[in-house]
């Protein structure tokens, strides 16, 4: 009996399988979508309850979101610097709030209950469209931010100890998606992989400290791609002397 | 059924097709709605209470600059104030000093006064007597003398 085989006959794996929905003549992958929107959904509920009844003396959940705010504040303030934060925080923070919430939701919550005729759902950073959709949202960010900031003199940049440097920060600018989108899906698809082909080999104790692992790796991610971003932006607003 | 289709014709893991622009616009619409919804108001909160705590802070700095000046002033008026205490009380002694010198300088004066009276009483007195005492020698004198030549 070969290994595939072997594995066919037990695994209810299913990677590389999409539930496709059809508009017009376009195809979208309609798991990610659906399990976005209920992500999001939640996020804005808990938003919205939060930020109801603001008071000057924060209690419970305006206490948290405060919490969170300062978070993404300072994540901001330190790589993009005092002058133009303000501009760019929205769009870190919501970077940060979408992969936290999707990485985290695609782990804790038990999608695999729920059968779709197709493909399955899970985490939206593990499929690579959304990942590549945020990493070109952000390389698209830094361009804006260094034109509207600095106008033309943003291309002193690629040429900015010496003129050498130029066709390594050309490259940069085609690695700079490219890492971003990749890792993300990586990690987070490579999760999800590793406790499925956990459970389905071992279904006792074994994948909870993967799991907690992968919760671990959830978080930071969510971090390390708000903080590119940030730092990306930071970089292309920043004055050369 | 393990479907592994890496580059599969349909799905795979490198699908890309039109979910790409789609959660691309969606991020963008997330990012509006969370400003609105969450940056925004959280935001006013948070910056209203920094300002509201600073300008107390500042406040509170000015207030203590104005005690520690006050407490500097009372000082110096319960130094001042202690200082002249001090000289009353200094001129009280030398005034109650003189006062005292000119009283035992009037007794003296006047002890000294009387006492000259006395002396000068005592001294006539005396310089009577003594012409008393030489005017009756005299005259028993002369009565020893008057006896001697009638006894002859």
């Amino acid at each position: 009996m070969s290994f595939n085989s072997l594995i066919t006959n037990f695994a209810e794996l299913e990677v590389g399988q999409h539930l496709y929905w059809q508009i017009g003549n376009i195809r979208i992958h309609g798991q990610v979508f659906l399990t976005s929107w209920i992500l999001l959904g939640a996020l804005l509920v808990f938003i919205s309850l939060g930020t109801k009844k603001m008071e000057n003396d924060p209690k419970g959940l305006q206490n948290l979101l405060e919490f969170l705010w300062d978070y993404i504040r300072d994540l901001s303030r330190t790589q993009i610097g005092e002058k133009v934060y303000r501009d760019w925080m929205p769009f870190i923070g919501t970077l940060f709030l979408f992969v936290f919430v999707s990485n985290w939701g695609g782990a804790l919550i038990p999608w695999r209950l729920i059968k779709l005729p197709s493909g399955e759902l899970g985490a939206p950073t593990a499929d690579i469209n959304t990942t590549i959709a945020l990493a070109l949202l952000v390389s698209l960010s830094y361009f804006y931010a260094g034109l509207s900031n600095k106008g033309w003199r943003y291309f002193e940049y690629y040429v900015h100890p010496t003129p050498i440097m130029l066709p390594f920060k050309i490259l940069e600018d085609f690695t700079k998606p490219l890492s971003l989108s990749f890792r993300l899906f990586g990690n987070i698809l490579a999760d999800e992989l590793v406790v499925s082909v956990l459970v389905f080999l071992v279904p006792l104790v074994l994948p909870i400290p993967v799991m907690f692992l992968g919760l671990f790796t959830s978080a930071i991610q969510a971090l390390i791609f708000a903080t590119l971003a940030a730092y990306y932006i930071g970089e292309a607003v920043e004055e050369h002397h | 059924m393990l479907a592994f289709s890496i580059f599969a014709t349909e799905g795979g893991l490198f699908d890309i097709n039109a979910t790409l622009p789609l959660m691309a616009i969606q991020v963008v619409a997330l990012t509006y709605l969370l400003n609105s919804l969450f940056f925004k108001p959280v935001g006013n909160v948070v910056e209203k209470r920094e300002r509201y705590v600073s300008s107390n802070l500042k406040e509170a700095k000015n207030k203590l600059v104005e005690v520690e000046k006050l407490e500097a002033d009372l000082l110096s008026q319960l130094q001042s104030a202690r200082t002249e205490a001090l000289k009353i009380v200094n001129e009280a002694e030398k005034d109650s000093d003189k006062l005292y010198q000119e009283a035992v300088e009037l007794a003296n004066n006047e002890a000294n006064a009387s006492k000259e009276k006395s002396r000068l009483e005592i001294e006539s007195q005396t310089s009577s007597a003594r012409k008393q005492l030489s005017d009756q020698a005299d005259e028993i004198s002369e009565l020893i003398v008057n006896k001697l030549i009638q006894s002859k």
